[in-house]
């Protein structure tokens, strides 16, 4: 397999299917883009004119609200065409493959598709097999990546936190089964964090995580002793019962963040959380919309990270 | 029909000898291994000097994918391609559609497979009734159809009391056990080693410790009951030491290892191959060196070609949910021969991995280029270098890692009971 599937001969990106990989000068480039996307759209008019004409199809093989919804408003304010279609894995079960179902809807002339399924891997299949003309964003595949939440990561803490080579970075909880902290210790790595910490109890981390760069911790006070950021994840609770905690009051008690413990952190640290946030699991209720934390203007984030990918790739193409 | 071999550096392992010497075949048997033979006494003669000779391959654990999967592969695909490959016998794993759990599936087998060519095909019985893990098959039934073992192939068995009776039953008749060491629980539907490649690609781990910790387990039973098991598809390190160990304590405890696993590791996996999705999964580059170690001093008695062909679709598809396995009848010499170039290990060894030492696994009539044995060998130019092409496999099944890989020998002739199956 091509290993720079998602990169053009000449170093532009042709799919978004993982941060690992992508040069530093590329990640600076989509933040920079972003940035300038998401100064065009504060006024009153919001919609762009950059892929007039061009259609995205959010092919989503999992149920999600907010991440289709940005994606949704990314392609609509940069004047695309979108289409949603949400795939239930049994109807590709009865006999439609999925290359089936890619290779239909390219029949319909889409420009872009933007994939969440549950499989690993998923986005990296429907890239290897994409029409020469059609783009895949990867919009989470199963544990492996989630480049864009990655991206709009770095985009907040840079803009709230400015160089990263001084940053020390706390990722808090259920990194075993988490794309997006795989995409942030990629992006994080590539810009040069000074400290990637991964904090869980031992059933939620990998092995082996220590070889993408991040640093393990199975304290809650130590992980966040002197850090700059804490990124919370999402605990899903269904997957959680049975082996992996003995409660979720058992992991709020011990890896929850709570007003109490803010006190670990440096004085002037964010709070990120990807959401939805689970109130009184990963973080107390009152701290979500706090001064430190920066939950609502990830989401802001966004959709401007979302349209500058989008912009960028189709735009190359142009 | 009579034919006299000359000038072939003879590989014998069942006694040891590897020289240049003459090899005669009469009626179906090896009647001479040695110097001076009368050539007027053969109706044909063949010069095979630069060549080597061996006793023909025997491979213990090859899916076929009759009867039940023929989208896949089919006697009539398959036995040529064993032929092309110097394989002369093969053992058939149980899990077919249906199970091989009855006599009428054992003889239904046979005459297919026989309708197809003369490959010597050995079948595995079910331990379980339909392999369901459940309740003891009707063993005693299933030896006197010709089943050479018994085992449940991936299928798990429902609880340690199961495991310790099948094991127990199956001593009273005298067959071998094949086990697949990999505790259920702890794979939890993995599809790749646990480990920074699969962590990274966040793929389902199965650690190391599903190997172990199952190995552990039917050592103890083997130590408790005496009966003898075959451990197929090694994969770890740790396992293979306590394949030594048991061996060690005298414990009848027998080992194979897929070709595969002595070149690739859990980085092939990288990029989302599904070509290199096995089960058990390609593990750490110490993992293999240590199964190449173990080969090489016999504690591993086996490489097999773990032969799994698919139709394209079952591969085309995101990693995880493609289907686990290799195409690998056709790589099963080559590597082999180019495992032996890369170790340093003598050719009469590796002709005893893959011959004698399956043989002794199931205690077939095989291996042995001894007068009076059964003429079921192979000439192979050893010193040949190619480059494998998944096009051009005669097996049905394209599904190989190795496409584009540096093979070493080839097949010029095979010879099943004297007749010449294929020839280059």
């Amino acid at each position: 397999m091509n290993p720079n599937l998602q990169i053009t001969p000449d170093g532009r990106l042709r799919h978004l299917l993982t941060l690992e990989g992508l040069e530093p000068a590329l990640l600076r480039q989509i933040l920079d883009k972003a940035e300038e996307l998401d100064a065009a759209t504060q006024g009153p008019e919001k919609k762009l004119g950059l892929l007039r004409g061009r259609t995205v199809i959010n092919l989503f093989f999992e149920p999600s609200t907010r991440t289709r919804t940005t994606f949704e408003l990314a392609a609509q304010r940069l004047s695309a065409d979108v289409l949603n279609l949400q795939v239930s894995a049994s109807s590709t079960s009865k006999g439609e493959t999925l290359l089936d179902t890619l290779k239909t809807l390219e029949a319909m002339q889409a420009d872009m598709f933007v994939i969440r399924h549950e499989a690993s891997g998923a986005a990296h299949f429907f890239a290897e097999h994409a029409a020469p003309g059609v783009a895949i964003l990867n919009a989470g595949d199963g544990r492996h990546a989630h480049p864009t939440q990655g991206l709009l990561d770095l985009y907040t803490i840079r803009k709230h936190k400015g160089d990263f080579r001084q940053l020390t970075v706390a990722i808090v909880g259920d990194i075993l089964h988490s794309r997006v902290a795989r995409s942030d210790i990629h992006g994080l790595r590539t810009l040069g964090a000074k400290e990637i910490r991964v904090v869980a109890p031992p059933t939620l981390i990998p092995a082996g995580i220590e070889a993408m760069g991040a640093k393990v911790y199975h304290s809650l006070a130590a992980g966040l002793d002197g850090a700059d950021v804490v990124i919370l994840l999402r605990l899903q609770k269904e997957r959680m019962l049975g082996a992996f905690l003995p409660s979720l009051g058992e992991f709020h008690r011990d890896f929850g963040l709570t007003r109490e413990r803010l006190r670990h952190l440096k004085p002037d640290a964010i709070i990120m959380h990807p959401g939805p946030i689970n109130r009184g699991v990963e973080i107390e209720g009152d701290l979500a919309y706090g001064e430190r934390s920066l939950i609502l203007q990830q989401v802001q984030y966004g959709i401007s990270v979302r349209m500058a990918v989008m912009a960028l790739i189709l735009g190359a193409e142009a | 029909m009579s034919l006299l071999i000359r000038g072939a550096r003879v590989l014998d392992p069942a006694s040891g000898f590897d020289g240049i010497a003459e090899l005669g075949i009469r009626d179906g048997l090896i009647d001479h291994l040695g110097s001076g033979a009368p050539a007027g006494a053969y109706e044909e003669t063949l010069d095979a000097a630069g060549l080597w000779l061996m006793p023909g391959l025997l491979d213990l654990a090859a899916r076929l994918r009759e009867p039940g999967q023929t989208h896949k592969a089919s006697f009539r695909s398959e036995i040529p391609a064993a032929f092309a490959s110097g394989v002369t016998g093969i053992v058939l794993p149980p899990d077919t559609s249906p199970a091989i759990d009855s006599p009428a599936i054992v003889n239904r087998i046979h005459r297919s497979a026989q309708a197809a060519g003369p490959l010597n095909v050995h079948v595995l019985g079910a331990l379980t009734k339909g392999l369901a893990g459940e309740a003891l098959s009707e063993m005693g039934a299933l030896k006197q159809a010709g089943c050479v073992g018994l085992g449940n192939a991936y299928a798990p068995l429902a609880n340690s009391l199961i495991a310790r009776r099948a094991l127990e039953y199956a001593n009273g008749l005298g067959l071998t056990v094949h086990v697949f060491a990999q505790d259920p629980a702890l794979s939890n539907g993995g599809c790749v080693h646990e480990g920074p490649v699969g962590t990274r690609l966040g793929l389902a781990p199965i650690p190391a410790a599903a190997e172990v910790a199952a190995l552990r387990f039917w050592i103890s039973l083997v130590e408790d009951t005496g009966a003898s098991i075959h451990i197929g598809r090694l994969s770890t390190a740790k396992g293979a030491g306590l394949v030594d160990s048991a061996q060690r304590r005298g414990l009848p405890v027998t080992a194979d290892v897929a070709v595969h696993q002595l070149f690739l590791t859990d980085e092939d996996v990288d990029g989302f191959n599904a070509q290199c999705h096995v089960i058990p999964p390609l593990r750490s580059a110490e993992d293999r060196d240590a199964l190449r170690d173990a080969v090489r001093r016999g504690v591993i008695g086996a490489i097999c070609s773990d032969h799994q062909p698919h139709e394209a679709d079952a591969k085309t598809n995101p990693f995880p949910q493609t289907e686990p396995g290799i195409s690998g009848l056709e790589s099963l010499l080559p590597l082999a021969l180019r495992f032996a170039s890369e170790t340093g290990m003598a050719p009469l060894d590796l002709a005893a991995r893959l011959s004698s030492g399956p043989a002794a696994v199931i205690d077939a009539d095989a291996g042995s280029l001894a007068a009076g044995r059964p003429a079921d060998l192979l000439l192979v130019d050893s010193q040949a270098r190619w480059r494998l092409q998944a096009a051009a496999l005669r097996s049905a099944g394209r599904n190989t890692a190795f496409d584009g890989s540096e093979m070493h020998g080839r097949v010029v002739r095979t010879l099943i009971r004297g007749q010449t199956v294929f020839s280059a």
